[in-house]
């Protein structure tokens, strides 16, 4: 019985750090070029060839472990991780050992939970290897080998699958708005590797973990860490115990079986990396760095509360992407009116991103013309009715709210003559309503501003009409 | 035109280049003086065997599209086969390269080409560098020029021999414990050992990367000092661990040593010490007085730990280093069951056996458990060794003199316990560890056989450390030859 035992999770998670160029020479980064296309002698592991540390890796990987809260050591020390495998070009990864680049920092996950972050330290990809395209021949692609990457260890603080679910998304929130990261699992820019055991409820010492690898997306980390927790518990109950080893997801079986190398029991034999001196970064370098740090979503959301009013719901749809946020910072500022703003990002703006599956950056309409158009319906000029015909407009043509709308004849009116000789039309056209409406049928008021609107082409200022109307069934 | 190809070849690095500058020499004469010297002694069953790799017909191709006026026009080099050139093969005396050419040139090849200097061969050496005398070469041993039943030292002993038998001027080799100066004693000729950083190893295969240095081959101090500045100077854009520093003026005139004083470290005297090799030392210290420098007995107290830690250091480097002889992407392959049968049939059979012991124990010392025991421990002696040194230099001592080696070269196949053979790097070991830089000159001959002295400076002191050579070599004059 599972709900007797607690689940222990920590994660691994790897990230490819957003440089154009490798950690340690400088080949391209660049995705899905044709295999082995973007080496070099140093990336090959050619006999003499060194590293050379990309500076811009660790500024990202830095700006990572501070947007964590991590301390971040004023001298961390590079180490080979010794290994041999076809793709791994020296037969050492060059990574941190025991003097990462940060330590001690937390996530918070929501519903007041909080993780941990045990460390986080640079290394290098390895390349690819392929086993399915030619048969009876695995094929290397090194392509990928030394790209940047930063490795992030959770304390075994996660309590459920749902948990880690959440610690992901987190996590991923947050280095996209640093812009450390582009967190694609489909790319390979975020790699998880999920540590869990199972022990009864009460006990404080944890019990022996097993390693699931090969998790390509949060979900599949949610369903494979539930399979692992309920055959820990069922080996359990059956009195047996658990061998730490590595276990592969398959998520097309929905299983989670062990994997046939153990790597648990490798010896890596790290050591220092002597081709690399230690890397020292002065107190002043890291504050520069820190100075760099965007607002993050938790701090932007409150402050949309604070200032904006608003609930937060919104305010999380809003923060959703820090390129989202800026662009309703902006609609703000040039309409006056955050919450008119917030509606219209949420309606009008999202269905429109949607429907062309363009992101924020490449919308067509500049947040300044969007809050011009806004300004335009606060001030009683545009109808909200004509005003998203003036946003159509605007999202094909381009251009300025006011004279879009001044040229289509779409600015309310609120002039009385006008409206009078309106109102008296359809006083002729539709004598039923209007008679009964003046017989104090109050009800039919919204029916008979409605046709002032239509007939109005939607022009009228309906609550000048409303006054009108009300007038006249006074009389 | 009074001068000779064959006698310029002999005058040394200096005057060939002049004379090519100046338009008095052709340097594809010298070029072919060089190569004709070779085929004179290096080739056949007594032959030197000094040379691994030549190309004839690429050295003139390199003479008529190279600089006239660099520093070194005109001049033909040898390389030790550890350094990456992309005209001859780079094999570092292994089977598991055997006619690798590698598609990208070191940086020392590239200054050297930039200097007018002429690539005439790659110097035969102990496989991947581990050794003392070339006798682990795969392509068997180099020969002494002195008494061909000898060896040249080691592991640059082809790069030394070349430069004694006078198939070149300079030479280069790589120095991890002692590789360039105790073959430079062995052989007669001045070799440099600069201070770590100094000279990039971009495109030097790494042995043991925290204690690898290339090192310059001369037969004289000057011709040292030309090839020093050639091949210095800041390479940070390929090489994390070489100096940003431009390269030092080390020629000088002044053979005048006053001022300066002279440590002499009584660890590196020992009881055991020969009294021939003692003689040799006393007279070159006398010759560094009557120059004017004030000699002043010093200590260093962790000399006789620089071996074991030495031991320690190198193997564990060289076991990741070597780790990409995998027979995957270029060198020897040797199929095998599986992946796994791959690796161990490339690998047993690429490589000789002391290359396989130290890969050995270097994985044995770096394993979970010993790790504490043997590696930290080893670099924390390694911080004592070094802070010997610093406390020399902190007393107001600008250099040390020591003998080079204890004896003069042995004869091939006489040192058989792996033991003993490392026993020869004894004095010279400690520079490695310190990062300081050392040079070995000639100072005499026992039983017919050169000895060297060596002078010892602090960390990117190489001008004062040539300095004293200068006046050492001026002062010992003919001496140092008998």
């Amino acid at each position: 019985m599972s709900a007797a035992y607690e689940m222990i999770v920590g994660l691994e998670v790897h990230v490819q750090l957003k440089t154009r160029t490798k950690a340690f020479c400088r080949c391209s980064t660049s995705f899905g070029d044709p295999p082995n296309t973007n080496t070099c002698p140093v990336c090959l592991a050619l006999p003499g060839a060194l590293p050379v540390l990309n500076e811009r890796a660790v500024e990202l990987a830095t700006k990572a472990a501070l947007a964590l809260g991590l301390d971040v050591h004023e001298r961390s020390v590079f180490a080979r991780k010794n290994y041999f495998y076809p793709d791994l070009p020296k037969g050492y990864q060059i990574s941190q050992a025991d003097r990462p680049l940060a330590e001690r920092g937390s996530l918070a996950i929501g519903g007041g939970r909080t993780i941990g972050i045990t460390r986080i330290h640079m290394e290098e990809d390895a390349g690819k290897s392929v086993h399915d395209r030619f048969p009876g021949f695995t094929a290397i692609d090194l392509n990928r080998a030394g790209v940047p990457l930063i490795e992030i260890v959770s304390e075994p603080e996660i309590r459920s699958s749902a948990e880690a679910g959440a610690y992901l998304r987190a996590l991923r929130e947050i280095l996209l708005y640093a812009e450390v990261s582009d967190c694609s699992m489909e790319e390979g820019s975020l790699r998880v590797d999920a540590n869990v055991s199972a022990r009864p409820r009460g006990e404080t010492a944890y019990r022996t973990r097993t390693e699931i690898k090969n998790l390509n997306s949060f979900s599949n980390v949610e369903r494979a860490l539930e399979l692992e927790f309920a055959r820990h518990c069922a080996v359990y109950d059956a009195g047996g115990s658990i061998v730490q080893q590595t276990m592969l997801f398959d998520a097309h079986k929905n299983e989670v079986r062990g994997a046939r190398s153990k790597e648990g029991s490798h010896d890596y034999r790290y050591f220092p990396e002597p081709d690399l001196p230690p890397l020292v970064l002065t107190p002043a370098w890291i504050q520069g760095v820190r100075y760099g740090l965007p607002e993050f979503p938790t701090a932007r959301r409150a402050r949309y509360a604070k200032d904006f009013g608003l609930g937060e719901t919104d305010a999380a749809v809003l923060t959703a992407t820090r390129e989202m946020g800026d662009y309703f910072e902006k609609v703000v500022a040039a309409s006056g009116d955050a919450k008119m703003a917030a509606n219209w990002v949420m309606s009008e703006v999202s269905a429109s991103l949607n429907e062309s599956g363009a992101d924020i950056r490449a919308f067509a309409l500049r947040p300044a013309d969007l809050g011009g158009l806004i300004a335009l319906i606060k001030g009683g000029a545009l109808s909200s009715t004509a005003a998203k015909t003036v946003f159509a407009t605007m999202l094909k043509e381009g251009g300025a709210a006011k004279a879009i709308a001044e040229r289509d004849g779409l600015l309310q009116v609120g002039d009385d003559s006008a409206l009078v000789a309106w109102i008296d039309e359809v006083w002729a056209e539709h004598p039923d309503e209007a008679g009964r409406f003046a017989a104090g049928e109050r009800k039919l008021q919204g029916v008979l501003v409605g046709f002032v609107m239509k007939k109005s082409k939607g022009r009228a200022d309906p609550k000048k009409v409303n006054q009108l109307l009300g007038a006249r069934a006074g009389t | 035109m009074t001068a000779t190809p064959e006698s310029l070849l002999a005058a040394g690095a200096g005057a060939i280049a002049a004379a090519v500058r100046e338009g008095k020499a052709s340097a594809t004469a010298i070029v072919e003086a060089s190569f004709a010297r070779a085929a004179a002694v290096d080739a056949g069953p007594r032959g030197l065997n000094c040379i691994l790799s030549s190309d004839r017909d690429a050295s003139l191709r390199a003479v008529e599209s190279a600089l006239v006026g660099g520093a070194l026009a005109g001049v033909p080099v040898v390389l030790k086969d550890n350094i990456a050139t992309t005209t001859l093969s780079t094999s570092c005396g292994s089977k598991i390269l055997e006619g690798y050419v590698s598609p990208y040139e070191s940086a020392v090849a590239r200054k050297l080409r930039e200097a007018g200097a002429i690539l005439v061969g790659k110097g035969n050496m102990d496989e991947f560098a581990m050794g003392s005398s070339t006798e682990f070469s795969a392509y068997g041993p180099a020969r002494n020029p002195t008494d061909r039943t000898r060896v040249p030292g080691g592991s640059s002993g082809g790069s030394a021999a070349a430069v004694a038998a006078g198939i070149v001027p300079i030479a280069f080799g790589s120095e991890t414990g002692g590789s360039v100066r105790q073959p430079a004693a062995f052989c007669g000729v001045v070799g440099v050992k600069p201070t770590y950083g100094r000279i990039s190893r971009f495109g030097l295969v790494a042995f043991a990367s925290s204690l690898d240095n290339i090192g310059v081959f001369g037969r004289t101090v000057d011709d040292a000092a030309r090839a020093m500045e050639a091949v210095s100077g800041d390479d940070t854009r390929d090489d994390a661990t070489s100096a940003p520093l431009a390269a030092p003026a080390l020629r000088t005139d002044s053979r005048d040593l006053a001022g300066l004083v002279i440590g002499k470290p009584r660890e590196y005297f020992p009881a055991s010490l020969s009294a021939a090799m003692r003689a040799h030392c006393d007279r070159a210290i006398d010759a560094l007085r009557a120059r004017g420098a004030e000699i002043r007995d010093v200590s260093l107290p962790h000399t006789d730990l620089a071996l074991p830690v030495y031991y320690i250091i190198a193997p564990a480097e060289c076991s990741a280093n070597l780790a990409r002889f995998d027979g995957v992407r270029y060198g020897l392959r040797v199929e095998g069951d599986g992946l796994r049968g791959m690796y161990e049939a490339t690998r047993s059979k690429g490589f000789g056996a002391e290359v396989t012991r130290r890969i050995l124990l270097g994985t044995y010392v770096l394993s979970a458990g010993y790790y504490d025991a043997y590696y930290r421990k080893a670099q924390d002696v390694r911080a004592l060794i070094a802070n010997d040194f610093t406390r020399v230099w902190a007393s107001g001592v600008h250099a040390l003199f020591t003998p080079t080696t204890a004896a003069p070269a042995f004869t091939i196949g006489a040192i058989s316990d792996p033991y003993e053979m490392y026993l020869c790097d004894l004095f010279t070991v400690a520079a490695n560890l310190a990062e300081i830089p050392a040079i070995s000159i000639p100072i005499g001959r026992i039983g017919g056989l050169p000895v060297g002295g060596q002078v010892i400076a602090p960390r990117f002191g190489e001008a004062a450390m040539f300095r004293v050579s200068y006046a050492l070599e001026a002062e010992l004059g003919g001496a140092a030859h008998a």
